[in-house]
Parts: C-alpha cells; sequence; structure tokens
C-alpha cells in the first residue's frame, strides 16, 4: 500500500465537522428531536464531535448513540477474517425523532443499509438522514448522503483511510494504493 | 483472534483467549436481549437442530432462545418421541440431520464423549450440550461470565464447587475454563464425590464447607443427583444439607460477600437455604440471562467459522 495524498489534514477536518453541525440545526431547525448515532467504529467517534459541536451552536444537549452494524451485514460469510461483535449503545427512543446517522466513508453503501435495518428494529423514527466525512463514489445501491464533508473521486483500487485521534492518534484523511 | 473451530466441545481443548473471545462476543450479544426487537439478522437462514438424548428444560429453552434471537430456524428432536427409539445409532441420526442441510447441531447426551464422535463424523457444526460426566461447555462459560460481570475479572478470584464433583460435567468445564484465566478452584464434597487424582487439574480439595467458603469469592454449588440412588434418599439429604448446605449463617462468617452460583434445577433445602437462593448473594437468574448472551456467541462463532472454511474449500 503507498500512500497517495492527503486529502484532510487536523484543521481541515475540524472545519468540516464544525460546518456538518451547523447544516444539521439549519436543516432540522434545531435540536427539538434531534439524535446523533454514530457507526462503529469511526462514525461513533464523529458522530461524538458533531453532536458537542451541535451543543456548542444551538446550547442545548443531543441524543447520542453508538452502533455496531456487524450482525446486519450481508457479506459476513464472505469476509476472510473474524469480525468482531462490538456493542450497540443506544439509550433512547428513536421514534418519531430525526436521526442523523454519521459514518466516516460513503463507498458502496451497503454499511449504511445494514445500519437502516438496525436503526429500524429499534423503533420507527421520524426521518433518518446520513452524514459522512468523506464520499467516495461507486456506490452499489440507492443510497445517499445528506451531509457530506468531502467528496473524493476514486478508483476501486485505491482505499480511502480515515485516521482520527481517538483510534489512530492523528486527524487526517489518506488516499492510498494497492501497489 | 479469530475462531476457527468449526464445533463447541469442551473447555478443555480451548486456548485462554479463545475463551475471552467467546465472553467478549456475549458481552456484546447481551444488549440484543434488552431491545424491543430481541432479535438481529445474523444466523438469518441458518438451521439449528437441538438434539436432545437426556431431558433437560434450561439448556434446551436457553439454546433455543439464543438460536432464534439470530433469527435462525430452530427444531427440536426430544430423542424419547424420535427414531432413536428403533435403534438408530448416534452417527446415522446426525447424518441424517446434516441431509437435512442443517447448519448447527446442539447434542446433550448421557454418554461421555458422544459430542467428539458426532462432530468428527459430521461436516456442519456441533456444540456441545453436556456429554455424561465429561464437559458442559456453555454452563460453564456462563458461569464464568457471569462471574466476570459480578467481580469484573477471574484473574485471582477463588471460586468454590460444592456439591457431586465425580458426576458433574458442570464442574469439570469450569475447572478447566476458571485455572485457564488463572482463578484458584477448590472442590469441596463428602469424600465419595471427589474422583480420585482430581488434583491433576490444579485445583484445592476439601471436605468441609467452612474451609471452602472462608476465603472464596464465589461458591458455585451444584446439584445433587439423588436421582442416581432413590434408596434412603430422604435421611442422606438431610445429613447432606447439614455438612455440606449453604445457608445464610455460613455464608455470614466470611468476611467477603460470596456470590452464590447454582446450574439449575435447585433442590431446596438440600444444596442450599431458600433464603440464600432467594437472597443477594445469589446470581442464580442471571446465570440463566446470560446463558442466552453466552450461547448466541457461540453459535454465532461456530457458524462463521464453518461458513469460512467452506468458501475455503471453494476456492
Amino acid at each position: 500500500m503507498k500512500e497517495k495524498a492527503k486529502i484532510l489534514d487536523k484543521e481541515s477536518i475540524s472545519r468540516t465537522i464544525i460546518r456538518i453541525a451547523h447544516e444539521i440545526t439549519e436543516k432540522n431547525s434545531g435540536t427539538q428531536g434531534l439524535c446523533i448515532i454514530g457507526i462503529r467504529n469511526r462514525g461513533a467517534y464523529l458522530a461524538e464531535r458533531v453532536a458537542a459541536q451541535i451543543k456548542m451552536i444551538d446550547r442545548a444537549p443531543v441524543s447520542l448513540g453508538v452502533l455496531d452494524i456487524t450482525l446486519y451485514r450481508d457479506d459476513l460469510t464472505l469476509v476472510a477474517s473474524q469480525p468482531l461483535v462490538h456493542k450497540t449503545s443506544i439509550d433512547f427512543d428513536i421514534t418519531d425523532k430525526d436521526v442523523v446517522l454519521v459514518d466516516d466513508v460513503l463507498y458502496t453503501g451497503r454499511t449504511v443499509r445494514a445500519a437502516l435495518d438496525a436503526l429500524i428494529d429499534f423503533g420507527r423514527p421520524r426521518s433518518i438522514q446520513l452524514a459522512v466525512l468523506v464520499d467516495r463514489g461507486h456506490r452499489e445501491l440507492p443510497i445517499r448522503a445528506d451531509y457530506v464533508g468531502k467528496n473524493i473521486p476514486t478508483s476501486r483500487k485505491e482505499t480511502v483511510e480515515v485516521h482520527l485521534e481517538e483510534v489512530d492518534g492523528k486527524d487526517e484523511v489518506v488516499i492510498v494504493e494497492k501497489e | 483472534m479469530v475462531w476457527t473451530k468449526k464445533d463447541l466441545l469442551g473447555l478443555e481443548y480451548l486456548s485462554r483467549e479463545e475463551i475471552e473471545l467467546i465472553l467478549s462476543t456475549a458481552d456484546s450479544f447481551k444488549e440484543v436481549s434488552t431491545r424491543e426487537i430481541k432479535k438481529v439478522p445474523a444466523l438469518r437462514g441458518k438451521t439449528v437442530v437441538n438434539l436432545f438424548y437426556e431431558p433437560s428444560t434450561r439448556t434446551r429453552v436457553s439454546f433455543e432462545v439464543a438460536a432464534k434471537r439470530l433469527s435462525a430456524d430452530v427444531i427440536n428432536i426430544a430423542t424419547e418421541t424420535s427414531s432413536v427409539r428403533k435403534g438408530e445409532t448416534l452417527i446415522d441420526t446426525g447424518k441424517n440431520i446434516q441431509a437435512l442441510n442443517a447448519d448447527i447441531i446442539v447434542m446433550r447426551h448421557n454418554c461421555s464423549g458422544a459430542a467428539h464422535m458426532l462432530a468428527r463424523s459430521l461436516d456442519i457444526s456441533v456444540v456441545n450440550g453436556g456429554d455424561g460426566w465429561h464437559e458442559h461447555p456453555t454452563q460453564a462459560l456462563l458461569d464464568i461470565f457471569t462471574l466476570k460481570e459480578k467481580l469484573g475479572r477471574i484473574e485471582g478470584l477463588n471460586v468454590s464447587i460444592v456439591g457431586d464433583i465425580a458426576h458433574s460435567r458442570v464442574a469439570r468445564s469450569n475447572i478447566w475454563g476458571l485455572t485457564k484465566l488463572g482463578g484458584n478452584v477448590t472442590v469441596c464434597a463428602p469424600k465419595m464425590l471427589i474422583p480420585d487424582g482430581i488434583e491433576k487439574m490444579g485445583v484445592k480439595i476439601t471436605n468441609n464447607i467452612e474451609s471452602a467458603l472462608k476465603n472464596a469469592d464465589a461458591v458455585n454449588v451444584l446439584r445433587m443427583q439423588f436421582e442416581r440412588d432413590e434408596k434412603d434418599a430422604f435421611p442422606k439429604q438431610l445429613e447432606y444439607f447439614r455438612e455440606f448446605g449453604i445457608t445464610k449463617e455460613r455464608l455470614n462468617k466470611s468476611a467477603k460477600k460470596i456470590i452464590v452460583m447454582h446450574p439449575g434445577p435447585i433442590n431446596r433445602g438440600i444444596e442450599m437455604s431458600s433464603d440464600v437462593a432467594d437472597g443477594d448473594n445469589s446470581v442464580i437468574l442471571e446465570q440463566v440471562t446470560n446463558g442466552i448472551a453466552v450461547r448466541m456467541a457461540v453459535l454465532f462463532l461456530v457458524a462463521q467459522a464453518n461458513e469460512r472454511r467452506k468458501n475455503e474449500t471453494v476456492d
């Protein structure tokens, strides 16, 4: 694997999160009935950051949850390595709420489909919106994001890696190429 | 850590890492049972067959609930009402179930080693739901899971197992599992119910209940299997309770709050008094709840491993 380009650095990730938080509060006219749910693993940390920004903008706390979609994936039997099952933590009722799902990279759309299936098992939200840090294209399902940090046209040979302080010790988005 | 085993037959042959993987997977599965819709699609389209050669309520129901919470289809076979009565062999029964394209057999059998024999003969997964006096791995895993949940660790814990050690598959599996995770195990029973050579499994032995409880963090109380010897059972039961029964008075003598476990069904007034069974030391019903999460984890892991194995064969 060879690093081809750095797409976002620490500052630009921070600015992107602030912008997405503003867009979410604007579109939903505030935080009434709003909840933010991050898709494990990195989506959960991004969701925390978005929720913290929304709290600063609107001066009201927003419900925050974490969704593990391992048990809803349609490719469990195709993956070579063992999928680790992690906890889902949504300790509030999502029925009649506006849920914003947060993930790091939007690619084929299969992760988001699994997340939608999982969420609907928890209740009947008024709406589900999608926020992603990076949209790299190559959709295999009819899914699009409502809030996009950055659109990055990629080839399928490339991989978009999102590194976050909480997991990787640094904030950056890079494109790496298979050699 | 990747789970690679097609089957779960016992804890004797598992590594510490494999046991820890089951426990951490179970920890994640526990949340599923608290949801309004207590179901995830992880084993959708899979078939689990509960093949029980011995009567059982809680183990069979627990496996059935676990499989259904993973969206698997479940078939229960009680051998008293099956073709086994016509003389069908275990292997033939297993091969017929495999020919139905089932994916996992959960088997309870009165012969030690039966699950191993079945697993060797089949390509589909076999989960041991208790074989003779040998092992009852999922019961031990749920005991260990409950202990870890209550006390935060297994390493360095003092666990006493009290009761019919000689005939107990629960005791054997617990000893394998607890000692592999760094726990200190003491077994306590009348001399005739302690098998020769058990100290080779790395346990201490005592015939004195006070000494078994003295430094214990937890006591796992086994069911007295008086059905094996009905004659003169009544005086023996009273005598057993007097010598080995877990009572409030005995628990109160310990400096620590001892966790009381029992694999069920309890003989109240024989293995323990009712106020202990229902008291705040008891985690017996929590064990039942945790059993579902542990069995979901086991079914999930063996199904995934077998699926990966099949894909590798095709490639």
